[in-house]
């Protein structure tokens, strides 16, 4: 009942409002004189500086959802869910090699997104479109996942209702607030809150791997409470160390997902909005500082273990709500006030990147969809108001998800999004480096791609479930001999990657046009005050001559 | 027009700047943590926390000295 959990409700409420302050307020926080630029409400101006980047990247790629569902994981399963923690270990210095390039050839041509990008440099309209979609796609169960973990808090406060609506109405009016912010400021309101939110994130994680381990008589005694639970389970694949079964599977998870996050369009807005290329050099060796919180926060499930926390129902008849034992776990152990706080940051933790996913997802629509097909002659004023009205939309979407459908179906898209999204690996990630692949070749890789990964995660049952019951691909069904399993998303890119490739000999040979490419080589090195940079971060600048994007 | 691989002479200042030979040590921080052969065991454990968990959170550590150093030896133009 909620009114067991008063103190808790007060502590949330008052620091959810006081962040939703900051939200409206941070439009005017280092803003120009005219906000009517994409370049202003998508990417704050392109101008944040190291820390904010920090925050900003770090708020953006460690979500509530992850802080909610890793612990939820490792409860579950053991030692498999702790793949977030080499996860966000091999991702920097991939990022550190490749994203600093796309920043520069960005920066040069005031590229907004991944798509603008790929319409350059491959010269085709098509597969550009083909990424946008991809990335909208992926985006939008991502949002939905934010509130998945608001939800998992609130059911544990007791604010639940009898139907559809009540239940749903706390997240219904979060995400207005939200969506009334993150219209009015932009990137800016996320860049803002994401202080608030990481140091209170911080500041529970700290308490808690101190604290908690105190109370539950040390780290000996915790793993072995999590050793003794998975032996007496059926499952034969859980346990606090891998088996042979689940190797292969954890390390193609690790690199699938990492290559997997930097090509969400929400991670490049982030990555985009930094000032220079330093800033993003910089942040990368600091951006681990997350993955240490993250491998602790992933412990707690084992916590959750030795507490003997049992978690709340599902929605469905006989089923558990896994991503309750976290919020749980925070309720019999520690006092109903600071409860309230560790709340506050795992519900606060879910604006700042939703509010980075909607923006994201808004400018692939708006410079992809809209500027490309729709209105070519768009004025930058004409991107930022189609940019604000779409991050609307898609939150409302988002919202949807949520309140009509089972918030599993979220989970199971999300699952899908990380196979998607890897299949624009080639275009983008490889297309900073070499322009070798044909743009036809990349369209049919991308669609084989995709087809595969499919089919694979279609394969994919679990002991709840026939179909789409996870990411762990049997290699049997190949016909190997073998229990092995492997992520679907690394085998899905492999053989887009083949693909592209064998098509493009064929093309090259068959001597098809192949377009031209709008960068040259100088434009991956560029850095800020580049003198070449064309306008479009330039706000008095001339529209007409906006570089063709 | 195809394959503009950044080899042109007239760019090289920058390229030396992109290109160094200490990129490639960004590459053990991709790898090292990718092999379960490391970290796949319980002992010998530190502060109650067995292998896999301790290990894993100092690959932590290496990828942070990794990517520092790296940065700090690529950052100066032509800096060698």
């Amino acid at each position: 009942m909620w009114r067991d959990h008063l103190t808790e409700i007060i502590v949330f409420t008052f620091l959810f409002l006081l962040v939703s302050v900051m939200g409206f307020v941070a439009a005017r926080w280092r803003a120009p004189k005219d906000m009517a630029h994409l370049d202003e409400w998508g990417l704050g101006g392109r101008s944040f500086g190291g820390w904010i980047t920090w925050f900003l990247v770090g708020g953006d790629l460690y979500t509530a959802y992850t802080f909610v569902a890793v612990p939820a994981l490792m409860f579950g399963a053991g030692a498999a869910g702790f793949f977030a923690v080499p996860y966000t270990i091999v991702i920097y210095p991939l990022v550190f090699l490749v994203l600093v390039r796309l920043w520069s050839v960005s920066h040069r041509h005031g590229f907004v997104t991944p798509a603008d990008f790929v319409r350059n440099r491959f010269d085709s309209p098509v597969l550009a479109l083909l990424i946008a979609i991809t990335g909208i796609v992926a985006t939008m169960p991502y949002i939905a996942l934010q509130l998945v973990g608001i939800e998992a808090v609130l059911k544990t406060m007791g604010v639940t209702g009898d139907n559809a609506l009540a239940r749903h109405l706390p997240i219904i009016i979060a995400f207005a607030i939200l969506a009334a912010y993150t219209y009015q400021s932009g990137l800016r309101a996320p860049a803002l809150i994401a202080f608030v939110k990481d140091s209170l994130i911080y500041i529970v994680i700290l308490v808690a791997i101190v604290y908690l381990p105190y109370k539950l008589g040390g780290w000996g005694d915790i793993f072995a409470a999590a050793d003794a639970k998975f032996d007496a389970s059926p499952n034969p694949n859980d346990g606090i160390l891998l088996n042979g079964n689940n190797q292969l599977q954890y390390v193609t998870l690790a690199l699938g997902s990492a290559l997997a996050l930097f090509l969400y369009p929400h991670s490049i807005t982030g990555v985009l909005a930094s000032r220079n290329r330093d800033v993003i050099k910089r942040n990368m060796s600091a951006l681990p500082a997350y993955s240490l919180l993250l491998g602790l926060i992933a412990l707690l499930g084992y916590m959750a273990i030795a507490a003997g926390v049992k978690p709340l129902p599902g929605a469905k008849e006989g089923t558990v709500d896994s991503n309750t034992v976290v919020p749980l776990l925070f309720d019999q152990q520690f006092p109903d006030w600071f409860a309230g706080v560790a709340y506050a940051a795992i519900g606060i933790g879910a604006l700042v990147p939703a509010a980075i996913m909607s923006i994201a997802a808004a400018n692939l629509f708006t410079r992809n969809i809209y500027k490309e097909y729709l209105k070519r002659d768009a004025s930058p004023a004409q991107e930022a108001n189609v940019s604000k009205i779409t991050s609307l939309v898609v939150k409302v979407g988002a919202v949807a998800c949520i309140v009509f459908l089972d918030p599993q179906f979220s989970i199971d898209l999300q699952l899908i999004g990380g196979v998607i999204i890897l299949q624009t690996l080639p275009a983008v990630a490889l297309g900073l480096y070499t322009r070798w692949f044909h743009r036809t070749g990349l369209i049919v890789g991308w669609a084989v791609g995709m087809g595969l990964g499919m089919w694979m995660l279609y394969q994919v049952a679990s002991p709840t479930r026939k179909h789409f019951g996870g990411s762990a691909f049997p290699l049997s069904e190949f016909g190997f001999d073998t229990t092995r399993t492997i992520y679907v998303g690394i085998v899905a890119v492999a053989v887009n990657l083949a693909v592209a490739a064998l098509v493009t000999l064929a093309l090259r040979a068959a001597k098809v046009e192949e377009g031209v490419d709008g960068t040259t080589p100088d434009d991956y090195f560029a850095d800020e005050g580049d003198p070449r940079v064309t306008p479009g971060t330039e706000r008095d600048a001339d529209s007409a001559r906006e570089p063709v994007a | 027009m195809a394959a503009p691989e950044p080899e042109a002479p007239t760019t090289a200042p920058s390229r030396a700047k992109d290109h160094s030979p200490w990129n490639w040590l960004l590459f053990i921080p991709i790898v090292v943590p990718l092999i379960p052969v490391f970290f796949n065991g319980d002992s010998p454990r530190v502060f109650g926390f067995p292998r896999f968990y301790w290990l894993q959170l100092a690959y932590i550590l290496l990828g942070v000295t990794t990517t520092t150093l790296v940065y700090q030896m690529t950052k100066k133009r032509g800096g060698r």
